[in-house]
């Protein structure tokens, strides 16, 4: 993984995914160290994402290591006009790596190919954010002690989610089961289901949310979004048939875990919170120790716990 | 070989016949190889019959040779196009016209938000499918299907 750029989740390696769990474990036991003393590493921002961003801040603080950049494109030389390839190409001579976060489908990977140090992608409009990923694969993997043979239900937005996407590629390499729960006009696209498909992988689709959930190991919850829905009757509707609450855990697996990316709207009601089933609080810790680990093996360095 | 399909193919001294074009991407192929622009004597066919394409389209430039390049352009329209290079009047070389692995700068990506439709970047496609040919850009991952295809 030294001094590749992450730009996809399918950049990684069932190999690579191992080391960044194994690494993101270190760091969980010693979360402040030095190893980026003497690093000065770029966050541009060109849409505001204020949780991704301090999470990849705290991490890098945390391990001593320096921070430049933007937290919005109307803060940087982008809003007088500059190409993104004249941007990174000087944030480059700055930086000993880039994260960029982009509202534009494919600018990550055209960072990473103008710029002469590594750039990590965290989020390329709708396409890709695999920090996010590789946080939930240690998050489940850290709950359910393997990511081998697991029933992963997903539910929500499946057609638009890209955190759902990525994580659907990516337990594909681990002999999942799928359960998917969502609105007909919010259903996983074929695509993927061609891709489960020419894998054997088994999956089920359903649009009601009933006590199937009590076969889950993981319950994966997103965040369906209004401007999806034209009519907003619709929405109205739709939205309140896929919250999660507090009663409709009783029966499930005393081993099930409830992740979601945040920030949620109401499809986890809060009393969920409580319940210790519930992790995304969680989740959204594990992000900091995750992007240590990818941090330190795309810049070479070893955790002094090693 | 008989006297019309003799004609058809030789009737420029040296230079390129393009054959077997389906007649309504006629004007595609044109736009692709860039022969609106072209200087050199042009002469094209319509609606001819073809028992293979039903009906089809010629076009015979004088003085071009056309490289492998070019030929993977005309690929991305059909895929049953033919190049016959003439020197002297004979046809000294056929071509087929073969879809290739990649396709780079020369289709525009469909996704607006695609960030090869917004700085001067040369777009890369990898072809999924070659039957009914689809593009999966390599920059933003979303695919490009035949009908929606656009030529820079
Ligand atoms: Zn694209």
């Amino acid at each position: 993984m030294k001094n590749r750029n992450l730009v996809s989740i399918t950049d990684y390696s069932k190999e690579d995914i191992s080391e960044i769990l194994r690494l993101a474990h270190l760091f969980e036991q010693k979360t402040n160290q030095r190893i980026l003393e003497n690093k000065v590493i770029a966050s541009l921002f060109f849409e505001p994402s204020t949780r991704t961003r301090l999470s990849f801040e705290s991490a890098i603080n945390r391990l001593s290591g320096r921070v430049i950049g933007f937290s919005e494109a109307g803060s940087s030389s982008v809003s007088k006009g500059e190409s993104l390839k004249d941007t990174i190409k000087t944030v480059a001579n700055y930086s000993d790596l880039i994260i960029m976060r982009h509202p534009l489908e494919g600018s990550a990977k055209y960072a990473g190919e103008v710029s002469d140090v590594p750039v990590i992608n965290a989020g390329d409009g709708a396409n890709q954010h695999p920090t996010q990923t590789l946080l939930d694969l240690y998050s489940i993997y850290k709950t359910q002690g393997t990511l081998e043979n697991l029933n992963i239900f997903l539910i929500g937005d499946l057609k638009y989610g890209r955190t759902v996407h990525s994580l659907l590629m990516a337990m594909s390499k681990y002999n999942p089961v799928f359960n998917f729960i969502s609105h007909k006009k919010l259903r996983i696209p074929d695509e993927y289901k061609m891709f489960l498909h020419d894998l054997n992988i088994k999956y089920y689709e359903h649009t009601e949310f009933t006590d199937i959930i009590s076969r889950a190991d993981i319950m994966y919850m997103t965040r369906v979004q209004k401007e999806r829905f034209s009519d907003p009757i619709e929405y109205e509707k739709t939205k309140d048939i896929y919250i999660l609450r507090n009663n409709m855990l009783t029966d499930t697996k005393d081993n099930l875990k409830i992740l979601h990316p945040l920030p949620r709207v109401n499809e986890i009601n809060e009393d969920v919170d409580k319940n210790e089933k519930a992790y995304y609080f969680e989740q959204a810790k594990n992000g900091v120790y995750t992007r240590q680990a990818i941090i330190s093996a795309i810049l070479g360095l070893k955790p002094e716990n090693n | 070989m008989n006297k019309e399909k003799k004609l058809l193919v030789s009737a420029i001294k040296n230079g390129t016949v393009i054959d077997h074009i389906p007649a309504k991407d006629l004007f595609k192929v044109i736009k692709i190889l860039g022969l609106d622009k072209a200087r050199q004597p042009i002469t094209f066919g319509s609606n001819l019959v073809s028992r293979k394409i039903g009906k089809k389209a010629v076009i015979k430039i004088s003085g071009v040779y056309f490289e492998d390049k070019d030929l993977n352009r005309i690929a991305l329209i059909s895929e049953n196009v033919r190049l016959n290079v003439i020197k002297n009047y004979e046809v000294v070389e056929k071509k087929q016209v073969k879809v290739p692995e990649r396709i780079i700068g020369i289709a525009k990506c469909v996704n607006p938000k695609c960030i090869t439709n917004h700085e001067n970047i040369t777009t890369k496609f990898t072809v999924i499918n070659k039957d009914v040919i689809s593009l999966k850009c390599e920059y933003c991952e979303k695919i490009t299907d035949k009908k929606h295809i656009k030529i820079i």
